[in-house]
Formats: structure tokens, sequence, C-alpha cells
């Protein structure tokens, strides 16, 4: 423990800045308690501004039979029954509300004709849903969220004499511990970026939002800081993370050039008429629309075609299935050989839009294709292919409170927690979801703090957190964090990527085992001053346990539902659906358990066609028809 | 198609520092953050760059390339003459922190000084309305990622550091901008606190925000044009001078 | 030290990294701006050769002394005595503050004159030679803001310098209908003082853009989004019209000196 280190206290300690974390910050500010923001990187830069599709809330502006029933049914169906089902609910009656708090916040949604907020179709969802702003809805969130912050910190500034004196954000700092005393937490422990300067924060609350895992990949939609952090130090604070094999793929990274390899286009471009095709030209998606969705998607070019225009009396394109059945044919055409010479499929908007409404609809679409790649989208297809975007699986918590099971004063929001989308997500209800729960974390977490009262951190706790952050300069000659770090993102990549085999699986643990063992020897040239060696040290190890976590659950699971395809076993197996994967840590290593699902109630299970329900659950389920 | 690349890194802190050469390999397509990553990857650990999403939209890896404010993420490397040197330093309008990284709190502190969005007490949830063309025009400067190349290019601040205290710059302008031009926002009086508190008056439009601009927002035609035209409405204008609108107004 | 060089910035002894040819932009505004101001004073003093039947110079019009020449007279009046405090002011000199106002407070003139005339910044990202600034907050520099009483004045220099190109629709003894390379040059020059003044910022501000809703008053959106897109073109509306107004003076001294034949279409 270093002699000046810098203490602080708060009541409750938010890690990440992003659109979770940022409302949870709200919250818990609002119900009058002192809050730290502590962000990776600088405030107002969380891998939030890239999401670009929308918020799904069924607040029915564009279409009136759009209720809370009809969305939690879509995110059920898209999540394949595998989602807990309190947060489907949770999400599915709050959202609205969620999106029209931020309206009153300063957000300048699109509009409709009637000056409501305009709401877009999206992959999965039944009705126009979700609330946008051009393409880049994320950041809109963020910035409103950013705005309100600064809103709460000058009526704080009007109150007390000093903005910062109860919300204060710590940008470029790394959390490295979360600590605990007497099995309940007790705050976080980290570094300054810009100095390397540590600072123990002393909190009886910490709620975990940061984000995902994708750096924990090759082909990546995901920005620097998503190497899974807050999963790895949830499991290291004792929580338990659930179903890690689910990630989701989404089907239209761009493939072309290489230095923007993996970068996202938004599903909107299908949701505005693109089209994909193969090298030959077909529309190839009509031949992967599955049995569970024959009756909901449009068998013909020429149904497909209507859609755009009669919605009502048409069925969408296929263009329009959730994202893993996207994803799993673009795989399937690339591997027939029926793909673009840099291992894609071609996504083209340009025949059924003119220039104009394209670079009105979706404008930063045309700006990254031209701008970063030099490609004129409406002139040419673009070339695309699944990237690693977004990570269903999570911490294990308690729906209602966001609570992280099994260790109080945790929580944790939005992409960090698991259960919300089931085996997988729909585009758009990301940033619902870090809404609806950002919220629920930050007033559980100001409750918590508020029963609990401070749980100061002993000085033994400290020194084992500050000997962590040094060892990595202490250890000569060893391992590159860098190329360990692209080691990991081969195995991972080729191993448990898209389409996973048992074979393959088992051998990517083995040697996400090694480089583990080896990681433990990394050192870092230079000093602890802004030096991204250094950073990585840690982010490599957090990714190597979410690696694991991720191998480990894939390996048991024995079937292929939306975010995880096993070649082996391609089926979706209703006896497999009454199982979540509870990863956990013991300092060692992860071990995953299988636990069971908890069944619906009979109020949301008669919101289904029970012929529905008997493709994806047991006959013995079905004769229950729900819990109670 | 690989080739070698001339590249001068501006390393070092606020004690002291100079240009470095490295020659770096540069495939085909790539921009010059790919580049700057290779050279951490494999010559200098230690390098410190900010980045986050590498598709230019959270504004992270700003920085000067050949002297001019640029996103790395967004300057392809075949836009340089082949056998050109590419010189890559800090944004010079904010304090050195190390390499390529600056201190921009500056930007943040100026941020907190913009008073809040103001909502009608009267509209509870869901009950707002706006028209499309009421909206549009803020919008174009919620686009804004803040990147502060506008706020680094600025000779108000760029060229004064004593100016620092007294003008907010271009980011808040727009964003004072686009409370002003909200349709819903109740506070008033944001012309004359934009002219007496943050500074509008020290910008003499000679508009290097807009060019540097990589979101392409017409910072100075849209917003702070505007802005002193609205600041002109109530203070300047002829009309509103001789019918005695002007002091009525100062008075409130 | 203060800018760039300041002790906390980094380190760096140029005072710009640019390779471009960044001085060039700047270089060209000044040469030309400075050969208009160096021939604008000339003739503004000359006094003379600025009206020919049925031309008058547009640095001449309106020409309100008892000093201008027979004809040129604005409906033949004349308000302003021939001395003014003692000295014989050319009638263009009158005159000359209200154009030379409006471009002078122009938002387009100011940064291309900060930039060239006073290097404030020469170019982005090239560090200026001041060590102070204060921008338009304090005298003199805040008189820009009366730009829009320029703006309103300069609307009625253009009705008389329209005015005048309807009268070059006569021969030189004052005939209708006829038509010659002297009216064209003035029809030219005054119909772009009208879109250099119709782009302006302050015009598009004045019809529409100080509303909150535009939604409100559909017509002056309507006005405002055309004359957003004429403003889109305001620094090239500048120098057209900069350069018509001075090319149309240079034709009636040419004209009047019996240089130039005035040729008749008809």
């Amino acid at each position: 423990m270093s002699q000046n280190l810098q203490k602080l206290k708060y009541d409750v300690v938010i890690v990440g800045a992003g659109g979770a974390g940022l409302r949870a910050a709200v919250e818990a500010r609002e119900a009058g308690l002192r809050v730290a923001i502590i962000c990776k990187s600088l405030f107002g830069k969380a891998h939030t501004v890239m999401a670009e599709g929308g918020a799904a809330a069924s607040m029915g502006n564009a279409n009136s039979n759009d209720n809370w029933m009809v969305h939690f049914r879509d995110t059920m169906r898209g999540g394949k029954f595998l989602n807990h089902y309190r947060m489907a609910e949770l999400h599915a009656k709050e959202s609205p509300d969620r999106i029209w708090e931020l309206e009153m916040w300063g957000a300048l949604f699109d509009r409709t004709k009637e000056g409501k907020i305009s709401q877009r179709n999206f992959g999965g969802h039944e009705y126009p849903r979700l609330a946008h702003v051009g393409d880049r809805t994320g950041l809109e969130l963020i910035r409103t969220m950013q705005q309100k912050i600064v809103a709460l910190q000058q009526q704080d500034g009007r109150d007390h004499g000093d903005m910062e004196a109860n919300l204060k954000v710590y940008a470029e700092f790394t959390v490295t511990d979360i600590l605990k005393e007497n099995g309940k937490v007790a705050g976080v422990y980290g570094y300054w970026r810009e100095n390397g300067d540590e600072i123990l924060f002393e909190a009886p609350a910490v709620v975990i939002a940061t984000g995902g895992v994708g750096k924990a990949f090759k082909i990546t939609s995901n920005s620097w800081e998503g190497t899974g952090d807050g999963h790895a130090l949830a499991l290291k604070a004792g929580a338990n993370l659930k179903d890690m094999e689910f990630l989701q793929f989404h089907p239209t990274g761009m493939v072309w050039p290489p230095s923007v390899r993996g970068i996202l286009v938004t599903e909107s471009v299908r949701g505005e008429g693109g089209v994909l095709t193969n090298n030959k030209g077909e529309r190839f998606m009509f031949n992967y629309i599955p049995d569970v969705f024959k009756d909901k998607y449009a068998t013909t070019e020429e149904e497909a075609d209507r859609w755009y225009t009669d919605q009502d009396n048409n069925r969408r394109p296929p263009e329009l299935l959730p994202r893993d059945e996207v994803a799993r044919a673009i795989n399937s055409e690339v591997k027939a050989g029926r793909g673009t010479e840099h291992g894609g499929v071609f996504l083209d908007v340009s025949k059924r839009l003119s220039a104009e409404v394209i670079k009105k609809r979706l404008p930063s679409m045309w700006h990254q294709f031209y701008e970063l790649a030099g490609v004129d989208i409406t002139k040419e297809p673009m070339e695309v292919g699944p990237t690693c975007h977004y990570v269903m699986g999570g911490v294990d918590v308690e729906p209602d409170t966001a609570a992280a099971i099994g260790v109080p004063g945790l929580f944790a929001a939005g992409e960090v927690a698991g259960g919300m989308h089931g085996s997988n997500r729909l585009g758009g209800n990301s940033l619902s979801d870090l809404l609806v729960f950002g919220r629920r974390a930050g007033a559980a977490a100001a409750d918590y703090a508020k029963a609990n009262g401070a749980n100061p951190v002993s000085d033994a706790t400290v020194t084992q957190a500050a000997q962590r952050i040094q060892a990595p300069f202490e250890n000569a000659g060893g391992e590159n964090a860098y190329s360990l770090h692209a080691e990991l993102q081969e195995v991972t990549h080729n191993l448990v990527g898209i389409i996973r085999t048992g074979a393959e699986i088992k051998e990517a643990i083995a040697k996400i085992a090694d480089i583990r063992a080896r990681s433990k020897n990394v050192s870092v040239a230079g000093d602890r001053k802004f030096n991204p060696g250094f950073h990585l040290a840690f982010d490599l190890d957090n990714m190597l346990l979410v690696a694991e976590s991720t191998a480990k659950s894939a390996d048991l699971r024995e079937e292929s539902r939306g975010g995880h395809t096993r070649d082996d076993f391609p089926g979706m197996s209703s006896t497999w659906r009454q199982v979540n994967h509870i990863s956990s840590f013991d300092g060692t290593k992860v071990t995953v358990t299988a636990r069971p699902l908890p069944p619906m109630p009979k109020e949301l299970f008669d919101l289904f066609d029970v012929h529905e329900l008997e493709k994806y659950m047991t006959p013995e389920e079905i004769a229950k028809g729900g819990s109670n | 198609m690989t080739r070698k690349l001339n590249l001068r890194i501006w390393r070092g802190d606020s004690t002291d520092g100079g240009l470095k050469d490295v020659v770096v390999d540069v495939n085909e397509g790539e921009v010059v953050l790919d580049v700057i990553h290779r050279v951490q990857a494999t010559q200098m650990g230690d390098l410190a760059v900010r980045w986050n999403c590498k598709a230019g939209k959270c504004g992270s890896c700003s920085m000067e390339i050949n002297g001019k404010p640029r996103l790395a993420c967004m300057t392809q490397v075949a836009s340089f003459d082949e056998g050109e040197t590419i010189t890559v330093t800090p944004l010079r309008a904010f304090p050195i922190i190390k390499d390529l990284v600056t201190d921009v709190s500056f930007n943040y502190k100026k941020a907190m000084e913009v008073p809040a969005y103001s909502h009608p007490a009267e509209l509870g949830p869901g009950e707002a309305r706006m028209e499309q063309v009421d909206v549009e025009r803020s919008q174009e400067f919620r686009k804004c990622i803040e990147c502060f190349l506008c706020q680094n290019t600025c000779h108000v601040i760029r060229d004064h550091e004593e100016n620092k205290k007294s003008f907010a710059g271009p980011r808040f302008f727009i964003r004072i901008a686009e409370l002003d031009m909200h349709p819903l926002d109740r506070i008033k009086n944001r012309k004359r606190t934009a002219q007496e508190e943050h500074g509008l008056g020290m910008c003499n439009i000679t508009k290097c925000c807009t060019e540097v601009c990589p979101e392409h927002i017409k910072i100075t035609d849209n917003a702070i044009i505007p802005m002193k035209e609205r600041v002109v409405d109530i203070k300047y204008d002829p009309a509103r001078m001789f019918s005695g609108q002007l002091r009525r107004e100062k008075r409130d | 030290m203060s800018g760039v060089f300041s002790p906390t910035r980094a380190k760096i002894k140029e005072r710009t990294l640019r390779t471009d040819k960044w001085w060039l932009e700047p270089a060209i505004t000044f040469g030309v701006l400075f050969s208009f101001v160096i021939y604008a004073t000339f003739r503004a003093f000359e006094g003379a050769n600025y009206f020919v039947e049925p031309l008058i110079s547009p640095f001449y019009s309106p020409c309100l002394s008892e000093a201008c020449v027979e004809g040129s007279k604005l409906f033949g009046w004349a308000p302003v005595s021939a001395q003014v405090l003692g000295f014989a002011l050319s009638p263009a000199l009158i005159i000359l503050i209200f154009p030379l106002g409006f471009r002078m407070t122009c938002y387009y003139y100011r940064k291309a004159y900060y930039r060239s005339f006073w290097f404030s910044p020469p170019a982005c990202a090239v560090a200026e030679p001041h060590t102070k600034y204060t921008g338009e907050t304090r005298a003199p520099l805040i008189l820009q803001n009366a730009h829009r009483w320029f703006f309103y004045a300069g609307l009625v220099f253009n009705v008389f310098l329209t005015y005048d190109a309807v009268l070059a629709f006569r021969n030189e003894h004052g005939d209708w209908g006829h038509m010659s390379v002297g009216t064209l040059v003035l029809v030219v020059s005054s119909s772009l003082l009208w879109f250099y003044s119709l782009s302006c910022h302050t015009c598009r501000h004045t019809v529409g853009g100080r509303l909150k809703h535009f939604s409100k008053h559909p017509f002056r959106y309507k006005l405002w989004t055309t004359v957003s897109v004429l403003n889109t073109k305001h620094q090239q509306f500048a120098w057209f019209s900069l350069a018509a107004v001075a090319f149309a003076d240079i034709y009636v001294r040419q004209v009047a000196t019996g240089a130039w034949t005035n040729f008749y279409f008809f």
C-alpha cells in the first residue's frame, strides 16, 4: 500500500459510464446519495454511443396495436425462451417510461407527423418499435444522460456551492478489484490511467455496468473497452455468471477493407430495404427461414418487397429474421463457397432507395462506408459478415433489483448482467435494457446503501489489491501482453466462435488454460504513466476469465440455440431450455454447473399461443401451463 | 499489399519531448490509427494514445496529423503521397499528459457551465409534442461526438491560454445553440449569457472549427452566427432599439 | 510564451506542422482585397468619369451631392452640399460607408480579412503572431454587431442600383427600349448584389432563423429554407458581386473617358 494512497468515501460507486451506469448514477443521486461514476475512457465515449438502430419500447406511436405484451412475446421468442421471464416482463413494461424520461431530459428523437416519438422496424419486433435519432441513437442516449448528470451537478452547485460534492465522474480510471469485508461489498480499488496512482473508493454498494466482452474475440464490433472487466470483477468477488456460452454475432459487420473489419453495419440498413445476396446474386435468406418462424416471414421476393410499403397485409422479408438466424445463414453461404472474395456476402441498399433517401435515413452508415472504407453505399453493395457483437451471458442477478446473487452490495446492469436476453438479444432491446435495469440497479443500490451504511475496508485488503497492480512491473523478461491477447483472440475465434464442436471447445479450454498460466508472467515496459501495455495486462486477465467461462459453458450445452451453435448438436432441445449454466470462480479456475431455469407464471404463459410454446417446451411444461 | 511507412511521432510528457522517427509496415486500406497500433504492439509498448470505437463515432483519437487536427481513425494512410513522412503530434491547445494524450478536462469543465435543458413542468412523460422541422436544427448539433477538435483548433484558446477562463469554445456554442433552438426548453436568457458569460463575442468567425469537424456540423454558419444574430436581436437590433424594446427586455 | 508554446503544452517548436500550402488562400485573399481597396480608394477620390448617359458607376450611386455631374443625380435631387465641413468631398465618399460597412461587417469577409490581413489566425492550426486577443468584445470590433444596420441600408442601395440598371435600358439620348453592353454590366452587378445581400447570414436570421418553432410559421420556414440554400454560397456571392461592381465601375469609367465605346445591341 502506497503511503499517500487517496481514499474516497461514497454511498454508491458505479463502475462503467455507458448507458446503464449513467442511468444508475442518476437514480442513486436522485435518491439523495453521494455517487461516484468511474469510467475507463473519457466521459461520454462509452460503447453505447455505437448503438445505431434505436431503443425498443412499445409506446405504440407508429402502430397502436403495440403494447408491453407484444414486446414481451417478441423478446422471449428472440431469446428462444431461455430469458428470465421476469426481466423480460419488467423490460417490456418499463421501457416506454424510460424513453419518455429521456425526452424530459432533453433528448431529441425523430418525430412522427403527430409530433410524437417516431418508431422504426427492426428484426424480431412485430411492430415498428424503436425510438431513434437517425442512426445515432446510442449517442443521443449517452449525451442526454451525460447532460442529465451535469444538470444534477448544477443543482448540487446551487445547493452546496460545489458541483461535484455529491456526484463526480472519475474518468480514465481502471478498477482492478471489488473489495469485500465480512462477506459484503466494501468498495473498489484501482488506478488512474493517466499516472498509475491508486485510489481506494470505500462504498457499501457498487454497481457494475461495464458492458461486453467482444475484445476477447478476433472479429468484433466492440471497442477496446469491451474486455469483460465487470464479468471478471464480479466472478472474483464471488458472484456467478450465467449462460456465458451465448454470444451474439451480429450478422452484418464490415469485412472489407481489413482496417475496419468487424465494425457494424446497422440492422436498419435491412429495415430500410437492404437485401442480402451471395456471389451468384441470389437472395439467399429465403432458404434459411426456420420452422418456428415460417408463418411470420415472406416466402417470395414479391411479398417481401411489398412489405416495405404495406406492412399490414404482407409478411416481413427474411432479411429481418433475428440476428442469430441471419448470422448463421451468412456463415453457411460463405462456407459453401458462395461468399465474396473477402469472406462475406453482399448487402445492397442502392437498388431500392435513391441516394438522397439513403443519406437522409442512414447518414452515419453512408458516412462510415464512404470515409472509413471508400465505399459509396448509394452506388454499390457493402461486403458484410458476422462479427462478435454482444454477450447475452452475464452476472447472475435478481431481476427486480439487479442485485448480484451471492454478493451483498453488488449490483449489475446492462450488457454485463445476464438473463434478460436469453440465448439471443433482439436489436433495440439493448438500449432499453440498460435504461430499465440501469435505473433499477441504481435504485436498489441506493436502498441497500441506506439500509446498510458504510463497511470500512481493512488495510490488509488494500495491501492485497495494491500488490496486484504492482505485479506486472516486477516480472522482468516475461510474456508480452499484446501477443498473448492476439493468441487468445485466435483461439476464441477459431474454436469457440460462431459455429462450435465438442472437440474444438475442449481444445480451446486447454489452450485458454495455457495462456492463462503464461499470463501470470506478463511483464510491462515503461512506467505507470498512461502506459497501454500496463493497462492491457489487467484487461487480458479479465478476458481470459471470460473466455474460460464461455468455453466451459459451451462445452456443456449439447444443443444449438440462439447465440450458441454446435455443429455436432444442430437441433434445439426442449430439455436443454430448462437449464441455465452458472459459472463460478474459486480463485484458480472457473467451474460451470447447470441450474434449472425458473418457469414462467401462468399469466405470462397464457400470453402465448400454446402451439408456439410447443416448439420450445416439453409436453410436461405445456401440460402444467405455467408455474402457478 | 504491405509497404513501409515513415512515421514521426511526438513522444514525451509535460517536462520534455520531441519527434521520434519510426518505420512501420502499412497495409492497403489502413488508417493512421492502425499504424500507430502497430507501432505500439511491435516497437513502443508504452506509446500512449487514446482511442475507442475506431469508427469515427466516439471522438477519442483526436490528434494532429501533419499539423492538422484530425481523428486518426478517419485519416486514411492512402490520402498521403507514397514516400511522404507522416507526422503525428498531440493536440496543441491542451496540456500534454504523455505522447499523443492530452488533458482535455477544460472541455468537461465548460460543459458543466452551460445551464442544462429545462423541461416544461406541465408536460408529463409522453406528453411532449415536437414537429420534426422544429427539432432538426438542434439535432444537427447533437451529432457532436465531442472529439474536441474544434476546441483544439480555435485560435481564441489555442493561441491565448489566458482566454480559457472566459471562453466556452465552439463545442459549447453549438450546445447553447441547440438549447436555444430546442422547441421546449424553458430557459430564456441563453442569448445574453452566451455573450456575457460564455465568450461568444470572442469568436471572430474564422471558421476553423467548421473546417475540422469530423461530423461536418456547420458550427459557424448554423450555430455561432445564428447565436450572434440572436444576441444582436436583444442588444443591437435597429428596429427594437428605436422602439425601446431593448431597454424593456434588459430590465426583465 | 503563450498559446501553443505555453509551458503546459507539448513541446514543439514549429508554429505549425502543416505541410500543405496553407498560406496560399490568405495570400490570394490579401492580394485581391488589397487591390480592390487601392482601386476603390483611387476611384472614390477621383470624383470624375463616373457617369455617361445612360450609365452610372455603382461607386457613385445614388449620387446625392451638389457636385454630381448633370444627369447623374438621383431624381435630380442633391441634398448634400459640395463642401462638407470645408472639404470638397467626392459624391462617392458620402455614400461609401454603406456598401463598405456592409462588406466590412459581413460574416464572410470578417473571416477573410481576419485571416489574411490580421493573421488571427492566418490559417487553421497555424499559430497567430498576436500576444493578446479579445475578439469582437470591445471597440472597435464590437461594431461588427452593426451588420444588421448595414444589411438594411444595403437593401436600399440594391434598390437604387437596380433602378440604375433599369435606366440603362435607354440610349444616350434617353430613349427607352435599348440595350448595350453597359446595360448587361449593370444588370449583372445589381443582380449579384441582390444575391449577396439575400444570402447573407443576417437575412437568413431575420426571415426565419430567429424563430423557435418553424412549424408555426410555414411561410417564413420556406423563406428560411431558400435563404439557407443561398447562404451556403455566400462566400461565392461575396466575391462575384465584388468583382462585378468593380468591373461595372471600370466599364463606366472607360466609356466615360472615351477609351471604350459602349456597344448597343439594339
